[in-house]
């Protein structure tokens, strides 16, 4: 099947038609969008994910990233019990408690998270109102928010997506005369969000009260939270960050359509477009971008000669594998089999689409045995998944790159293209290494 | 509800998929969310497992709900028997589908597929992982091995003269706690004791093997927490006498075997004499007298605490402080054996109160789950895991089992080598003043984070500290104060003992309103802890 990437609204965009993109149904192998809280609580750094779910919740995330090397971490789960379906303790009165509970031992905690799971959104707990209630309670010295990172309406990543959208109704407002400002949204790792944010002052973004202000979202503290108004501009950091997106709009926000900042190129294309936006000198965009780019652009040498002409297969994950794919292919010379991506946001990713080699065949969803079976026929050289698949393909004779390592590795920027290279290059590298 | 930061066990479905994926040709549908299939990476990550879990899910979302789940459900069913064509499925809900009460049960029998199906009914919301297993396991037994079953009141014949004994091995599931080498060093024994083994059950068996599991003449149970449940039936149905003794530990070994030789009418003298123990010459060496009445806090599942806290006291000369479980099935049976060796009993499986308790008895060693390897790591104690919750850890790629001769000796290493060697000790303490082992340099079998650091600076606090009397130090806890030559008494103490003796000072004057910690007070306390 192929069909022309819709343009999302937006008439910048062209309209192809030789990117294959297809859609699948069935049994799918990916996480919910409660996982989100392992790398959210390390960004927010004095904000508690309660989730409100089963013991299975629990069992999910203490297993999914091996998480157990935190001492005491900033999550933790309200289990339902029987007691509460049954209704013969009143759940909201339980909620409370444990709130109570958690708030007496955790006196750091500025903002907490009430996280809806599957049991909680099918049971019809209103978490929104639990939240309003229990913030009335508690501020000013605890915010109290809430989102939803069940399985039944998030896959993995989502989860940052509803978190970061559940924060921005509480983004204090920009008079609509302040000048403009840039707002970067999506969760980065706070050393890439540094050498960012140099890069941004090397051309000269914030540098006058008429050139931009740079903000992050989500900051790293719950009290430090950006200002958003008509005059804000925003550049995505991360592909799945839809719901955020239209709460940002909400607020009068403007997105800068932009390729995402994975490889050299995708970064330059995204310092690109905001310089663009804020009509940055062509000489000053060169002078702050191009020794960094051309370094990268040097790492990035020894790996294209491990990785060109390898064969490359994606299983649906975390909607990074677009970006990804098209790094992979453009930067590094890999060729695409399957790029498998648990949903496909044709606006925000159009840049993306553009750019990927004609004939690429984008699926979207999953059923998770066929799609195994057209693995296992095309032989790649690479196969890009989540951990329950990767050892069965491995002990099958196929390399694997897991994919969960992508979400928790500082792989955005110039300074980051080589690592982000060098995760795909070392399972090729071990297995030629290994003998026995 | 209740507050959980970790969690001891996962929901019972994973139970079943241990058993599911411990049989061989057996598949589990479960009616389940898209997150759900988590776990699969708990067998393919953790346990290392070459193949996929066995486990179909049908990942139902969000608007699937207002529409047909039943209908998808069956999909499934029918999808997974055409790809797999397992010999017998197990079908069932995890928790959310729990909650939309499709009946997995009843649409897959309407499916009306060639191969015995078992439903599946794990209640989430109360009952958890070891309950899950337990309960499949017992599910599809009788599913399987009931129609062979004989009419009700049957009584085994005795066997035949000159014929061997054969038995079933019960309980080793996909992601135990080295249940692997276990079955290895228990099928070693039963043929020195020249029985047969006829199934071992749930780990390798097929759905053809649970069928005949009526031909043994006795059930072996190696875990109970997974399969006392189809023990007890087998022992119903079939008139099969069930072997009890878990062989973990010296004296549990020998036990074990004596067990199995009455009931299979064997000499148990090669399997007695036929593996020499290091653990047992080890313990009685003299180097080992320095483990004598270390205090010990154990905490597990029942079966692996009970078996840890026998050895610790009669084969290691500890003193069991505490001894807990979060098996709550077995809460009577731990009692016991804590009420028998004095120790405080801790039956709970909230993370935080057994933090608590390691915290207020504070033993000198912690035999615990991975969760409790982080509770001793934070308070400075050494550990040794002894249980599940199972890590990466727990499947080591030598043969390191638990149970037998070989298993003593496993346990003897993995619970000494934590401690400090008795003739470590001296020399520390002759050479403390030496560059290399001076009190701020942690020890380096504990690791570069383990070590408790002394909270060192305390003159300097002291200094800034208006309300101390010169060179006093408060205590931050309990607000009594330490004189300098008190303090600099404490220095004197080697340190990987110093921290214990602080908190036992402190705790000594608090307790008696004590102000100012003298030197006096200091050695008041040791007396007062030695008794």
């Amino acid at each position: 099947m192929s069909v022309a990437v819709e343009s999302g609204g937006s008439p910048n965009i062209l309209r192809r038609a030789d990117v294959k993109i297809s859609a699948e149904r069935g049994q799918r192998e990916v996480f919910c969008g409660l996982t989100g809280i392992i790398w959210l609580h390390r960004k927010i750094q004095d904000a508690f994910f309660l989730v409100v779910g089963s013991r299975t919740c629990a069992h999910l995330i203490q297993s999914a990233a091996g998480v157990m090397i935190f001492a005491e971490p900033r999550f933790a789960t309200a289990i339902i019990d029987e007691r509460d379906l049954a209704g013969l303790a009143d759940a909201n009165e339980e909620l409370d408690r444990v709130v109570n509970q958690l708030l007496a031992r955790r006196p750091d905690i500025k903002l907490l998270f009430l996280v809806g799971s599957c049991p909680s959104e099918v049971i019809k707990l209103d978490l929104s109102r639990a939240a309003l209630r229990l913030s009335a309670r508690f501020s000013p010295q605890v915010r109290v928010l809430n989102y939803s990172g069940s399985g039944i309406e998030t896959t993995f990543t989502q989860g940052e997506d509803a978190c970061l959208a559940s924060l921005v109704p509480s983004l204090p407002a920009r008079p609509a005369d302040a000048p403009a400002n840039l707002l970067v949204v999506g969760a980065l790792a706070d050393v890439v969000e540094d050498q960012m944010r140099r890069l941004f002052d090397d051309m000269g973004l914030g540098e006058t009260a008429a050139q931009a202000a740079v903000d992050f979202f989500p900051p790293r503290r719950s009290t430090e939270l950006p200002a958003v108004g008509p005059n804000t501009r925003y550049l995505l950091a991360q592909p799945f960050l839809a719901d955020t997106a239209r709460a940002l709009e909400e607020r009068g926000a403007k997105r800068i359509d932009a390729a995402f900042p994975l490889g050299a190129d995708g970064t330059l294309r995204w310092l690109q477009a905001a310089a663009t936006a804020w009509k940055v000198d062509e000489a000053r965009f060169r002078r702050a971008t191009q020794p960094a780019y051309e370094r990268a652009q040097r790492a990035l040498l020894r790996y294209r000669e491990q990785l060109c002409g390898k064969r490359i297969f994606f299983f649906p994950d975390s909607q990074l594998e677009v970006p990804l794919a098209r790094f992979l292919a453009n930067e590094l010379g890999m060729e695409l089999i399957e790029v498998g991506t648990p949903f496909l946001h044709r606006a925000h990713l159009a840049a993306e689409l553009e750019l990927l080699p004609p004939g690429t065949s984008v699926v979207e969803g999953q059923h998770v045995d066929n799609q195994l079976d057209r693995c296992y026929a095309a032989k790649p050289d690479l196969v890009v998944c989540g951990l329950g698949l990767a050892n069965p393909l491995e002990a099958r004779g196929l390399s694997t790159k897991w994919s969960i390592e992508l979400v928790f590795t500082p792989i955005q920027g110039f300074n980051q293209a080589a690592d982000l290279a060098e995760l795909f290059a070392r399972p090729l590298v071990r297995r030629t290494r290994l003998v026995a | 509800m209740q507050l959980t930061v970790w969690t001891y066990e996962g929901p019972p479905h994973v139970g079943a998929m241990r058993v599911a994926t411990a049989l061989k040709n057996v598949h589990y549908v479960l009616h389940a969310p898209q997150g759900d299939t988590y776990a699969d990476l708990l067998f393919t990550m953790i346990e290392r497992l070459p193949r996929r879990p066995p486990v179909t899910y049908t990942t139902f979302q969000a608007r699937d709900l207002g529409g047909d789940t039943a209908g998808l459900f069956q999909r499934a069913v029918s999808e997974a028997y055409e790809r797999f064509k397992p010999e017998a499925m197990l079908v069932g809900a995890s928790c959310t589908a729990e909650l939309i009460q499709d009946d997995p049960g009843g649409l897959s029998r309407a499916l009306q597929l060639p191969i015995p199906v078992v439903p599946l009914e794990l209640p989430s919301y109360q009952k958890k992982e070891n309950w899950g297993a337990a309960e499949t396991f017992y599910q599809i037994v009788r599913a399987l091995a009931g129609p062979q079953a004989p009419p009700p009141g049957f009584k085994r014949p005795p066997r035949e003269a000159g014929t061997r004994a054969s038995c079933n091995i019960l309980g080793p599931t996909a992601l135990g706690f080295r249940h692997r080498d276990d079955l290895r060093a228990i099928t070693q024994i039963l043929g020195q004791l020249e029985v047969d083994i006829n199934v071992v059950a749930p780990l390798g068996a097929t759905p053809a093997d649970l069928s005949r599991l009526g031909d043994a003449d006795f059930n072996v149970l190696l875990y109970p927490e997974t399969g006392a449940q189809a023990a007890t039936w087998l022992q119903r149905a079939f008139d099969q006498p069930t072997v009890k003794t878990i062989p973990i530990g010296l004296s549990a070994t020998r036990e074990f075997i004596a067990e199995v030789a009455r009931l299979a009418g064997s000499d148990p003298a090669p399997a007695l004499h036929g593996a020499p123990s290091n653990s047992s010459w080890y313990s009685h060496s003299v180097d080992s007298t320095y483990l004598t009445g270390k205090r010990v806090f154990v905490f597990g599942d029942a079966t692996h605490a009970i078996a840890a806290a026998r050895i610790a006291s009669e084969e290691l000369g500890f003193t069991v402080v505490g001894l807990g479980t979060y098996s709550r099935e077995f809460a009577r049976e731990v009692r016991a054996a804590a009420e028998a060796l004095g120790a405080v009993a801790l039956i709970t499986d909230d993370y935080l109160e057994v933090e608590a308790k390691v915290a207020e008895l504070q033993p000198e060693l912690v035999l615990g789950t991975q969760m409790e390897r982080h509770i001793a790591k934070r308070l400075g104690v050494p550990c040794a895991v002894i249980s599940a919750p199972v890590h990466v850890q727990d499947f080591p790629a030598r043969y390191s089992p638990q149970m037998g001769f070989e298993g003593a000796n496993v346990i003897f290493d993995t619970w000494v080598h934590p401690l400090m060697m008795g003739l470590e000790e001296h020399l520390l303490t002759m050479f403390r003043g030496d560059f290399e082992f001076n009190d701020a340099a942690p020890a380096s079998h504990l690791g570069s984070t383990a070590a408790m650091p002394d909270p060192t600076p305390r003159a300097a606090e002291a200094a800034t500290s208006e309300a101390a009397p010169a060179g006093a130090v408060r205590d931050s806890a309990r607000g009594s104060l330490w004189a300098p030559d008190a303090e600099k008494e404490l220095g004197k103490i080697p340190f990987f003992v110093r921290g214990k003796a602080r908190r036992n000072t402190e705790r000594f004057a608090a307790e008696r309103s004590v102000e100012l910690i003298t030197v006096e007070t200091l050695y008041d306390a040791k007396a007062h802890y030695s008794r």
